[in-house]
């Protein structure tokens, strides 16, 4: 039994050598491995759809792997040039974007292009966090009022490409630190006020008519259920004609004969739900809640205050994709394209995503030697 | 440069601070999971059974599946409405290999126009590429060969069989069957209105004369469908389930084919129509009208030219003269000396002295007889085998208009038979209160005596003489003339093999005609064999040395009036001015197995007799064949026996009442 104990201690010492952390690991992969099976399904029977999707998790789970090598204190040296270069790398998007899908969201740069607004998802808490934990906790109103403005500037400027879905995403991964960092209650009911005034300003002058119309079909899909209100309405159905067992793996005939649209990446959670059923929808929640339980976790364990933050942030702001891609394609919220982390096929995202979880894994793991 | 702010942190109240945070923002993921698990639940759990059934309506379409529409026969088998393959060049875009290549290559193959090809092509257009669009709609049988051994240089290109409707006999049956052509917006109203469009929605063509018409319910059949799976684009993906159609019942009609192509050679070059029925059961058995038409013109939609062609002719083919009013002519004598007897204003010893013409007391006018001479002193018998007119205008007269028209109206003049076709006239039995609501005029006296001679406003149908003939040597029984003798339903039985079972249909009988005295019948009966069988009686030429005992009546009508003392000569008479032939027989005279109607338009030369009477004849020679005709009722085979029932029942036929 001793010995057993020491092996533990021997091998978990191995995987803090490594930088991962096990619990997390296990719960992304299998979330992984689900989502190969899924856009299986999703994507027409194709193999080729899941060797593709397979080399970028594997991609992106290197590229984690490497960033939890980083210890997680070091980010705070790079925060404000990485910020400031990722601001400029907005603007520049803004003036000579390529554009794709009504978008501006990629600079091409020769041999590549990318969407600097990925690396801000990144940033920007990084950024906040490390202006806040500067000072002591709780977070005082004047360091409130500046760590708005950096959230609100890449906000902005992303919003206006035109990308609601990460703008908001980047809004709550600041909003989330300042929260954390112990905002008052009455400066969280003013700013809740505020936003709500902010509302019609968004819809007349910020949103383009594609985002509105988004909306519009949001509060009433059946008003044009051939047109706008299509997608809503057929992943509704797929969801519902689930039932609770589902039809089966492979069954789903609202994504096998194509009704359901954006089957393998914004509406992977339509396919799921309709092959998996109410069970298979409860596991799938239970899965992200372990995920978001160890990172919170890995926060409240972290040993300073920045990486507190950053680790609070990165794993609410996570929380965040699930709920709003689940939200939206099961018709609670308005269609922003949002996909389902760590399952839907896609790759930009996802190596963003896992650029977290190495942060998260960093934190989780390098606290020993920062003591 | 500020020295650096010295900051004293409080870590532990820090930690409990983020902890606290962290706590609400975790409570916060747990109600936010809360609510997305809710909201799946309800769609998944409380709102299933409605997503289930938009899913399935979302993937499942019914496409219907046409029933084969029922045959059509004739009493002894022999086929009169057949459905025979079309093959059609369709193509389905998509799995064309280089698809205006492949068309010019097949078009230029199979000689296709280049209007076909256009049509083609903008056809390609509008529709889905995987939907099946047709190039060409009738290849002929070369045209099919020819491609079936290129096929393989075609792919997604390949020959569509369709039934159609076809008619072997081509004009010789067309005004009985009618045709099937394309259903047209009026046609598809009409079956909207009677509830039918449902199983109509695979049909392509209806009933539009005839029996195809009349019976057009019995022959469809009941639609068929096939469940399948389909995709978001409409793709067909598999069959789910196949419910097949129920195919119409086959007709087996009265007409006897052989007869009815008598009844043409016989008509050849001639305007008119025959009609021969059984008067055992009022079976038809031979109906046809020259000049006809070819129905099958009509199955795949007539060319303009062919349209214009048939409905310009001057000789009306479109017309249906077997069911037209004719005017009787002497036709009606028997029936007119049989109200004589009924009224007991004559006697079959009453004689009269014809001087060759009859003029009423204290006017001007004679009434002239076809005979200039006159035939001295005529009787019943000699009235009717010289078809004496003075005789009849002296009986129309003390009859007056009122007694002949009520009793002619007993053997059916002036209404519907009942046939089973809707092309049927009434044509006209003139009375007063028919000439005040028609001209609103008095009836004259003068007219009477037209009428003694079956003139003046008086016509009938050919088929209303075959019925009338009937009801007389029936002795008052009342046959409703039809064409439709049995169904046969084709069905599957357990074992999956096809049975077939027969219904004959049961005719019910009109109210029959009773005299006061019952030998009056055969007076006129024996009168018209007279006719027939007397050297030197009107009928005798066309019926000399027949196996059989014939018997019956001729019958001249005047088409144009002819002036006071004026001469008829047909040879100087403009052709359309010429009289008609009329003539009906019935044998054998003892126990009639058929009776027969000839009218013939605009004959050169003669009168019924030597016109009409040999195409009754020849019709009769045909039916009799080399049967050694006797007396004796036993020994005489009837066709009717050659189909045997195999099951009996009751078809209910729908005699729709037709209003004009």
């Amino acid at each position: 039994m001793r010995s057993t104990g020491q092996d533990q201690q021997q091998v978990r010492s191995i995987w803090q050598k490594l930088h991962i952390d096990i619990p997390l690991l296990l719960g992304i992969m299998s979330l992984m491995a689900l989502g190969l099976f899924i856009v299986y399904s999703a994507g027409g029977q194709s193999i080729d759809i899941v060797y593709r999707q397979a080399v970028r998790l594997g991609v992106a789970l290197v590229i984690m792997f490497i960033i939890a090598q980083i210890p997680p204190l070091s980010y705070r040296k790079w925060a404000v040039p990485v910020f400031i270069i990722g601001i400029l790398l907005l603007i520049a998007v803004l003036l000579f974007g390529h554009v794709g899908k009504g978008a501006q969201r990629w600079l091409d740069i020769g041999f590549m292009k990318f969407q600097p607004s990925e690396i801000m998802k990144l940033i920007v808490p990084i950024m906040v966090a490390w202006y806040i934990s500067q000072e002591n906790l709780p977070v005082k109103i004047s360091t409130i009022i500046i760590a708005f403005i950096l959230v609100l500037m890449p906000t902005l400027l992303i919003a206006k490409q035109p990308d609601l879905g990460t703008s908001l995403l980047i809004a709550s991964s600041g909003i989330f630190v300042i929260f954390l960092a112990g905002a008052s209650w009455k400066l969280i009911g003013i700013c809740a006020g505020l936003a709500s005034a902010f509302a019609p300003i968004l819809w007349m002058f910020l949103m383009k008519d594609y985002q509105r119309q988004r909306v519009m079909t949001f509060l009433n899909p059946e008003q044009d259920p051939l047109g706008s209100g299509y997608h809503i309405i057929q992943s509704k159905i797929a969801i519902g004609s689930g039932g609770l067992e589902g039809k089966g793996y492979l069954q789903g005939t609202q994504s096998q004969l194509e009704f359901l649209p954006e089957r393998h990446t914004d509406f992977i959670f339509s396919v799921f739900s309709e092959e998996f059923g109410l069970i298979g929808v409860a596991v799938l929640l239970l899965v992200y809640l372990f995920i978001v339980m160890r990172g919170l976790w890995i926060a409240v364990n972290a040993q300073h205050a920045f990486t507190k933050l950053l680790a609070g942030s990165l794993t609410l702001t996570f929380f965040v994709y699930v709920f709003v891609n689940i939200g939206m394609v099961s018709g609670l919220l308005p269609v922003v394209g949002v996909p389902l982390p760590l399952v839907s096929y896609g790759g930009t995202s996802m190596v963003t995503l896992l650029a977290g979880f190495g942060m998260l894994m960093a934190i989780s793991t390098h606290r020993r030697f920062h003591v | 440069m500020a020295p650096r702010r010295v900051i004293i942190r409080n870590h532990s109240a820090e930690a409990n601070l983020f902890a606290r945070r962290t706590f609400i923002a975790f409570m916060g993921v747990m109600v936010l999971l809360l609510v997305l698990f809710s909201n799946v639940y309800s769609l998944q759990v409380a709102s299933f059974e409605k997503y289930q059934t938009r899913s399935n309506s979302n993937r499942i379409k019914l496409l219907p599946v046409a029933p084969n529409r029922g045959l059509i026969y004739d009493r002894n088998g022999v086929i009169l409405a057949d459905n025979k393959p079309v093959y059609s060049l369709t193509v389905i875009p998509e799995q064309a290999k280089n698809l205006t290549e492949s068309i010019s290559q097949v078009s230029q193959l199979l000689d296709i126009s280049s209007d076909r090809q256009k049509k083609f092509f903008s056809s390609v257009k509008r529709k889905r590429r995987f939907k099946q669009i047709e190039l060409h709609p009738r290849l002929s049988e070369q045209q099919v060969a020819l491609f079936s051994v290129n096929k393989h240089k075609f792919p997604g290109i390949f020959v569509d069989a369709r039934l159609k409707r076809h008619y072997p006999f081509g004009k010789l049956t067309t005004h009985n069957l009618g045709y099937v052509a394309r259903i047209n917006r009026k046609d598809a109203n009409k079956l909207e209105l009677a509830g039918k469009s449902e199983n109509y929605a695979a049909t392509h063509g209806i009933g539009k004369l005839g029996i195809e018409k009349y019976y057009e319910d019995i022959l469809h059949g009941n639609i068929g469908h096939q469940e399948v799976e389909i995709n978001s684009q409409g793709r067909v993906i598999r069959t789910l389930d196949f419910t097949p159609p129920t195919p119409g019942k086959d007709l087996t009609l009265t007409l006897d084919i052989e007869l009815q192509m008598i009844a043409k050679r016989a008509l050849s070059g001639k305007r008119g129509a025959v009609v021969a029925m059984d008067p055992r059961t009022g079976g038809v058995l031979a109906m046809y009208s020259n000049p006809s038409y070819d129905g099958n013109l009509f199955v795949h939609g007539i060319s303009s030219k062919n349209w214009k062609k048939i409905r310009n002719s001057k000789d009306l083919p479109l017309i249906n003269r077997s069911v037209q009013g004719y005017p009787p002519a002497s036709t009606v004598k028997p029936f007119l000396a049989l109200t004589g007897l009924e009224e007991e204003f004559i006697t079959p010893d009453t004689k009269i002295w014809d001087p060759g013409w009859y003029q009423l007391e204290g006017l001007p006018n004679k009434y002239r007889d076809w005979k200039k001479w006159g035939h001295g002193w005529v009787d019943l018998n000699r009235a009717i085998e010289q078809s004496c007119n003075t005789y009849f205008f002296a009986l129309a007269f003390k009859l007056g208009i009122t007694k002949v028209s009520t009793m002619m109206e007993r053997f059916g003049f002036g209404d519907y038979t009942g046939i089973d076709i809707h092309e049927e006239s009434k044509a006209i039995m003139p009375s007063v209160a028919w000439k005040r609501a028609r001209y609103n005029q008095p009836w004259y006296t003068g007219e009477t005596l037209s009428v003694g001679i079956g003139q003046s406003y008086w016509t009938v149908t050919p088929l209303q003489l075959t019925q009338a003939v009937t009801t007389l040597v029936n002795h008052g029984e009342r046959k409703v003339p039809h064409l439709l003798k049995a169904t046969k339903e084709r069905s599957q039985n357990a074992e999956g093999q096809y049975q077939e079972s027969l219904a004959q249909v049961i005719y019910e009988e009109q109210a029959p005609l009773v005299l006061k005295n019952k030998e009056n019948w055969d007076l006129v009966l024996k009168a018209m064999h007279r006719t027939v069988q007397r050297a030197d009686a009107t009928g005798h030429a066309a019926f000399k040395g027949t196996r059989y005992n014939a018997a019956g009546k001729t019958g001249s009508a005047q088409v144009a009036r002819i002036k006071q003392d004026e001469k008829y000569d047909a040879e100087t008479t403009q052709e359309n001015k010429r009289d008609n032939a009329m003539f009906i027989a019935f044998a054998p005279f003892e126990h009639p197995e058929i009776v027969v109607a000839v009218a013939i338009e605009n004959v050169a030369k003669g009168g019924g007799g030597t016109n009409a009477g040999p195409v009754a004849r020849q019709i009769m020679d045909q039916y009799f064949g080399a049967r050694i005709i006797t007396s004796s009722i036993d020994t005489v085979s009837s066709p009717l026996e050659n189909i045997t029932p195999h099951q009996h029942g009751h078809a209910q036929t729908n005699k729709e009442a037709e209003t004009e």
